[in-house]
């Protein structure tokens, strides 16, 4: 089972190793992790997603709840909180498939951010299911580099 | 606000902290810190090995019930400290570690003696901070003892860099520690407090199950009302040995792999566990699926994530022991259950501790401490000297078995034993060694004999490796690979060129003046006391079985 954490820190060195370090040792399976700031520069925001059952994700909460320099945990709900990903798709392009590739990043609201003599670079953003999506139709095309930025989320209405 | 150094802003801020003695071992980084320290009333207490100076901070806590301080230059001196921070760590202990950086410039450019400590200790700390600006000094310390002393305590690092002992700073003395990711839960929940007194009510075979949590929240008193209370055995860990009077007749000793048969029994048959300041290590549980099944749970623990991390629990209560079991006393009428009490009763005459009294038992030397010394304070090293003292001594009061339970720490016997006697001057301290574990930090002899620190070591030796040749002898066919370390050291030499007592003893009827000699002499004392090799650790759970399944 998937979860999605939202995870208020301290924006201080070594707050990412001291997170990471505890899912690494005591074997917590990490899928994405994504940091930023937050409004307030003494804080940051992580959105961890992890696999478990109910008792690892238990555990996982309770143990990052003892770090000190973590200031809040909020598990989201998948089916009420806002979730995305940023993803940069570096695709090989002819002469013969350059519309192509251009129509599919338009249907997919997918904006091209580089254009090279042999590659285009798209820009991408939703859910996991959708980057999922436009890069198996952009894989027939040929991938030469791919950048995803792990998931962000937030929950939903005033909360 | 005064003007000071950070070094001097740190000694200040140690004494705020009501730190009376600091154990280390100076070097190039700290010597600013050592500067102060010269002209400072805080006692220095200057041990052999860096390892030995978080074990007698970890000992010395442990003892007193204070935060115990090491202290350690950059580099070596802060990784040699590393063994002794896990060591608390996993037992819980209260210790603040200070080690020397290499200059702020020069961190990350792998400088002389430079060790990244934050990193390597972040696994096996409650919390680290490198100081990077002098101004932070008074904080951080202030931060570091609230961290270390109060929730489930534990160990706290600060690495301090040399210039910032150096710096001049505006000393302010901070009043409170304000951590804003840290507010530890002391007060259970009351609905689940009442619930626990109905389960309670309603159990007709109940058991105890106290544990280290019971010592560092100072409940013993309300735990021996809740036994009396609820007319229930109570079983302790190894880490909650003298939370309850084992001379009382509700005790049955310590559980687990080798524990006594009855509190194995009785854990195994009891439909309700009460579980205070406990983890279901497991050297307690056995085989996990299939420990206590008929039993319903309650788990009192200040760590909510030490509640459901082993065992699945009915009534769960995250709080502070003493918090919770003044609580529950409250709520709670006289219990009996006469079949259960009767039970238990049998079980403890059926299938009491014993051995064969035959030559020289290491168990017998154990009870002849308990016999001439019953309120010692008892530290012991790891492997059979350690189980045998925890079965054949009777500890009665909290704070008098210091013992590596977690981390299980060969050499921790000794500098804790050191650590022990600073705090309780007054107290007679024994370590119960093996031959094995004494050598790995026998240097402490010298701290001991230089600083007068009169500390009394009772080898048990049997020139094995004990624990691992009984292993050795059960599991793997009797091929004593390795642990074969009967050799050409003389313990009494040792003990003289350190300047120590030496003695030794290879009769049972010497046993008894040898350790009224040891407790007159105004000096530290070993005492080589050469035991039956092969004896064996009895009753005991072979790993990953039963624990209604003994051997022996």
């Amino acid at each position: 089972m998937k979860h999605t954490l939202a995870v208020l820190v301290d924006n201080t060195p070594g707050v990412m190793a001291r997170v990471s370090g505890l899912f690494s040792r005591r074997g917590y399976n990490i899928d994405s992790l994504s940091v930023g700031v937050t409004d307030d520069p003494e804080v940051s925001r992580m959105t961890i997603v992890v696999t478990g059952d109910d008792r690892v994700l238990d555990q996982v909460k309770k143990q990052l709840g003892k770090l000190i320099n973590v200031t809040k945990i909020t598990d989201l709900p998948i089916d009420d909180s806002v979730q995305r990903e940023l993803v940069l798709i570096k695709v090989g392009v002819g002469v013969d498939t350059r519309s192509e590739i251009m129509q599919i990043a338009d249907s997919f609201r997918a904006k091209i951010v580089d254009v090279g003599k042999d590659t285009v670079t798209i820009e991408v953003t939703g859910d996991e299911g959708k980057i999922n999506a436009i890069i198996k139709l952009m894989n027939q095309f040929g991938i030469k580099e791919i950048a995803r930025t792990g998931k962000t989320a937030m929950i939903r209405g005033e909360k | 606000m005064t003007k000071m150094s950070g070094a001097k802003a740190m000694i200040k801020s140690l004494k705020d902290e009501g730190v009376e003695v600091i154990f280390g071992y100076p070097g190039g980084v700290v010597l600013p810190l050592y500067d102060e320290l010269f002209v400072s009333d805080i006692r220095h207490i200057l041990v052999r090995h860096e390892q030995g100076a978080a074990h007698a901070a970890d000992g010395y806590s442990r003892a007193t019930g204070k935060v115990g301080v090491c202290l350690a230059t950059s580099g070596p001196g802060a990784t040699n400290l590393v063994t002794g921070i896990a060591n608390a760590y996993m037992d819980s202990i209260p210790i603040v570690a200070i080690t020397g950086q290499v200059a702020t410039a020069m961190i990350g450019n792998d400088a002389f003696q430079e060790a990244n400590i934050t990193g390597i200790t972040i696994p096996v700390t409650k919390h680290n901070y490198l100081v990077t600006d002098g101004k932070d000094l008074p904080r951080i310390l202030k931060e570091a003892f609230h961290i270390a002393s109060t929730g489930r305590p534990g160990p706290v690092l600060i690495d301090v860099p040399t210039d910032v002992f150096k710096e001049e700073i505006d000393f302010k003395s901070p009043k409170n520690a304000n951590v804003t990711g840290y507010k530890p839960k002391i007060k259970g929940h009351s609905m689940q407090i009442k619930k626990a007194a109905e389960l309670i009510k309603s159990s007709n075979s109940p058991i105890i199950f106290a544990g280290g949590g019971v010592i560092a929240s100072g409940a013993h008193k309300e735990l021996t009302k809740l036994a009396e209370k609820m007319g229930a055995p109570v079983t302790t860990t190894l880490m909650g040995k003298g939370s309850f009077p084992e001379t009382s007749p509700l005790s049955l000793g310590m559980l687990g792999m080798h524990g006594t048969k009855y509190a194995n029994y009785a854990m195994s048959g009891t439909d309700l566990i009460v579980a205070v300041g406990v983890r279901f290590d497991d050297r307690v549980t056995g085989k996990i699926d299939e420990f206590a099944r008929g039993a319903k749970v309650i788990h009192i623990d200040i760590d909510p994530a030490e509640i459901g991390k082993v065992v699945n629990v009915d009534v769960p209560i995250v709080g502070d022991a003493k918090n919770v079991l003044t609580e529950l006393l409250e709520r709670l009428g006289k219990c009996e259950n006469k079949e259960w009490d009767e039970q238990v009763q049998k079980w403890k005459k059926e299938a009491p501790l014993s051995y064969e009294d035959k030559g020289l038992k290491p168990q017998y030397v154990v009870e002849q401490i308990y016999e001439i010394c019953p309120d010692a304070i008892i530290t012991t090293e790891v492997g059979q000297n350690q189980m045998w003292a925890a079965q054949y001594f009777k500890y009665t009061n909290p704070r008098t078995l210091v013992t590596s339970g977690g981390l299980g720490t060969m050499g921790f016997g000794l500098p804790s034993a050191i650590g022990a006697k600073v705090g309780c001057p007054d107290r007679t301290v024994f370590d119960i060694a093996g031959d094995g574990s004494f050598m790995m930090n026998c240097q402490e002899l010298a701290t001991a004999v230089e600083n007068d620190i009169q500390v009394k070591v009772m080898i048990l030796n049997n020139g094995y490796l004990g624990m691992v040749r009984q292993w050795q002898e059960l599991f793997y066919g009797k091929r004593y690979s390795h642990t074969d370390i009967e050799s050409k050291t003389d313990f009494v030499k040792l003990a003289e060129a350190f300047g120590a007592v030496g003695r030794r003893v290879t009769k049972k009827e010497e046993v008894k003046p040898a350790i009224e000699e040891a407790m007159n002499v105004d000096k530290p004392v070993v005492i080589d006391f050469v035991v039956d090799r092969e004896e064996n650790v009895f009753p005991m759970v072979p790993p990953g079985s039963l624990i209604n399944d003994m051997l022996g």
